[in-house]
């Protein structure tokens, strides 16, 4: 692990969805060029902690610096701040009613100011990178899952972000697809880029992950190099959990 | 049968009437012209503010929507060209027409923009506001396309609705088809003129209703 400075700083992150409390003071930093895997079972916080890491989740209380800016601050450009932070969700959420380039182009286009050629060229780079180059005028309808995922990273990656997010990325894919993705992902580790990753590809984990999170009841319970989380871990929710997933 | 053919489909009568009826046609048309944009103008604001507004926003356009719908349009209108007057407030034939389907179209259109906005997966916006796209930018560019392709059916269906309700505009004395007709069956003491007018909202309007059934089986295969 690198000494610079955590690229994400989250501090006490508290958030409470009607009287229930999902986050309940969780820290998370994660430094330049890393790759954090989070796991847990369902309801624990994981993907909430997620998605507060680009405020599509509000939390209650906690601060939060992705690349130097105070996310919570109100002072902040949220819409600036979100193009250094791109996001991956478990159902792709590609436009439907755009070709896969298109797709790309827009955010270049309305974020970031780009002209059409200028726009065209950049997604057809980002689609390219993911192995889509071929497939750009399809509209998502007319690809798969795995296609439909892949387009979705060249729609983050195309920014120029500083950190990925991915939210469960090949949990609604065909077991046959997910490999394609995970290549991709791959890639974007070994090109540096600052990665946290909510999923439970426990093997892609072990193999590509530079610390583990467990969590459990909106907590951290525990963190560490892969070895150490799937091998020796050390609260008995993280064996029971490992058990339960190796069993699959 | 003879009787039957000279009160409604007396040929010397329609030739007689015709450019009375042409008249009230155009009118027609322009009416049409005026108070379907207007309607889906005031309907994208109303669906807009009633789901993404904040929240005494949302319920003001809710309950806007409620009373406009209630409220017959004929007694609105009449309200808005002979009632108005009162508080010193003219606004005209025309304006009194404009105003009344703004507020009553709107309304139904509102719905409908609504219905379709809500049918749009959260993830759209979550994913467009991740890439930075303002709440305004992701609305224009994203939510309402797939919103309207949703509803188009019923946009198209509820437009018909409003083509024919220009009819009401006879009331505040704008020669519209259907006051031209009767113009011309007071004068003819024949009622062949309605005939005619039903026959030319036919023609008008029967290749609409055809788009929309096709609409609407695109929209079941799309499924």
């Amino acid at each position: 692990m690198t000494h610079s400075p955590p690229i994400i700083d989250a501090r006490g992150l508290w958030k409470k969805f009607g009287g229930l409390a999902v986050l309940k003071g969780v820290d998370l930093s994660v430094a330049e060029r890393e790759l954090v895997f989070i796991i847990g079972p369902s309801g624990s916080g994981k993907s909430t902690l997620l998605r507060c890491l680009n405020r599509l989740e509000e939390p209650d209380d906690g601060s939060i610096q992705v690349d130097g800016i105070e996310l919570l601050s109100p002072k902040t450009d949220l819409n600036a701040a979100r193009r250094r932070i791109g996001m991956v969700f478990q159902s792709f959420n590609l436009y439907p009613h755009m070709t896969a380039r298109a797709n790309v182009m827009l955010a270049l286009r309305k974020v970031l100011g780009q002209d059409k050629d200028q726009a065209a060229q950049l997604a057809a780079r980002a689609l390219d990178r993911v192995g889509l180059a071929e497939r750009m005028d399809h509209y998502p309808a007319q690809l798969s899952g795995g296609q439909q995922q892949r387009v979705a990273i060249a729609r983050a990656i195309a920014l120029e972000p500083r950190v990925m997010l991915f939210d469960e990325p090949t949990s609604a894919l065909d077991p046959e697809l997910v490999g394609g993705v995970l290549n991709v992902m791959r890639e974007l580790r070994q090109d540096g880029m600052t990665m946290v990753v909510v999923s439970h590809e426990m093997a892609f984990a072990k193999a590509a992950a530079d610390r583990v999170v467990f969590m459990a009841d909106g907590q951290k319970l525990e963190e560490g190099p892969p070895a150490q989380i799937f091998d020796a871990p050390r609260h008995e929710r993280t064996r029971a959990f490992i058990r339960q997933i190796d069993r699959h | 049968m003879e009787d039957f053919l000279f009160a409604f489909l007396n040929w010397d009568i329609v030739t007689q009437a015709w450019p009375i009826l042409w008249r009230g046609f155009l009118y027609t048309l322009a009416l049409s012209a005026m108070t379907v944009p207007l309607g889906l103008a005031g309907g994208v604001v109303l669906a807009l503010l009633s789901t993404s507004g904040p929240r005494l926003v949302r319920l003001l356009a809710a309950g806007w929507t409620d009373v406009f719908r209630a409220i017959p349009p004929l007694v609105l209108l009449v309200f808005l060209y002979a009632g108005l007057p009162f508080a010193g407030i003219d606004v005209g034939a025309w304006g009194a027409v404009a105003l009344g389907f703004l507020l009553n179209t709107g309304s139904y259109y509102g719905e409908v923009f609504r219905a379709g906005i809500e049918s749009v997966p959260r993830g759209q916006m979550e994913a467009a506001r991740s890439t930075g796209l303002s709440r305004g930018q992701t609305l224009r560019h994203v939510v309402l396309p797939q919103a309207v392709r949703n509803v188009l059916p019923d946009l198209v269906s509820n437009t018909l609705e409003v083509v024919k309700l220009t009819s009401i505009a006879s009331v505040v004395a704008l020669p519209e088809l259907l006051f031209q007709a009767r113009q011309a069956q007071n004068a003819t003491y024949n009622a062949t003129p309605i005939v005619a007018a039903a026959l030319a909202y036919f023609l008008l309007l029967w290749p609409v209703v055809r788009l929309v059934s096709r609409l609407e089986n695109r929209a079941l295969a799309g499924r």
